[in-house]
């Protein structure tokens, strides 16, 4: 196996404000930052707990919206799957971050700082099939 | 009005942390769970990066009897390992592998302009929809 495109810096440092970001929303809301939950469970939320979660997400398309208008240098795109792909996958990715109770950030990150066995157990399981169906995709279809 | 204003706070700098280390990008994320031949491990820094911060700084928040502008800190509430969320795992596992996409990343790219991403949001929102729903029928 080659090492490519690897990025040890900029991997850290967005990685850091990722968990700087999670501190803020737990510090200060008591929240877990898990983008999966947030998002999901503001399907029938009403008044301030509506309120702080459609904030969330606006922050997030903030974030990408000043990276596309003043660096427009940071962001890459690159993307292999066509719409059918994009929706199946999207479906996917719904259906087993609300079984599962937790995506990337909220198992992978938030869970397993607090060393939680379900988003330790959780992370472990999403990963492997994320290696398994790269695998199968691209190397055996 | 302080709450929802340190939730967009909070959103905002999740978001520049996720292009930062753009993980905004699914062929950089694709990369990682590309184990075949050339290897990424750049997702494995971003990981490692936030737990460290967030492994101090949810310890040192708990110092606290309770977050600065609620009542409670919210602790997650399921504790048991069950066939929901290994299959659950799974099926996202499948998802973010074959698109290379998240939520977050989603929903940050969603602003690059990329039409495919705004249908794998539009369909990721139906799958959590779906399953609520079933969930609350279920539970009613």
């Amino acid at each position: 196996m080659t090492i490519v495109n690897f990025t040890p810096v900029s991997a850290l440092i967005g990685g850091a404000l990722i968990g700087l970001a999670a501190t803020a929303m737990w510090w200060l809301l008591g929240r877990i930052a898990g983008v999966s939950g947030i998002l999901g469970n503001a399907i029938g939320a009403r008044g301030i707990d509506l309120m702080w979660r459609v904030a969330f997400i606006a922050g997030l398309l903030s974030a990408g919206a000043i990276a596309t208008i003043a660096f427009p240098e940071s962001v890459h795109f690159t993307m292999d799957v066509g719409y059918a792909g994009a929706v199946i996958a999207g479906l996917l990715v719904g259906i087993g971050t609300s079984l599962s109770g937790g995506c990337t950030s909220g198992h992978g990150v938030c869970g397993v700082s607090r060393l939680s066995t379900r988003s330790l157990i959780a992370t472990g399981t999403f990963m492997a099939s994320g290696f398994l169906t790269v695998y199968v995709a691209r190397h055996l279809l | 009005m302080r709450r929802v204003l340190a939730a967009f706070i909070g959103g905002g700098l999740f978001g520049a942390g996720l292009i930062i280390s753009q993980m905004s990008n699914p062929a950089k994320v694709i990369g990682f769970l590309d184990l075949s031949g050339q290897w990424d491990p750049s997702l494995a820094f971003v990981m490692a990066g936030a737990v460290a911060v967030f492994a101090l700084g949810y310890r040192f928040a708990l110092r606290r009897s309770s977050p600065l502008f609620d009542k409670n800190f919210v602790m997650p509430e399921k504790v048991n390992v069950d066939k929901t969320l290994i299959s659950g795992s799974l099926l996202f596992g499948l998802g973010w592998g074959l698109a290379g996409l998240c939520p977050g990343p989603a929903i940050v790219s969603s602003s690059f302009g990329d039409s495919r991403v705004w249908m794998f949001i539009v369909a990721m929102l139906a799958g959590m929809g779906l399953i609520r729903l079933i969930q609350h029928r279920n539970n009613g």
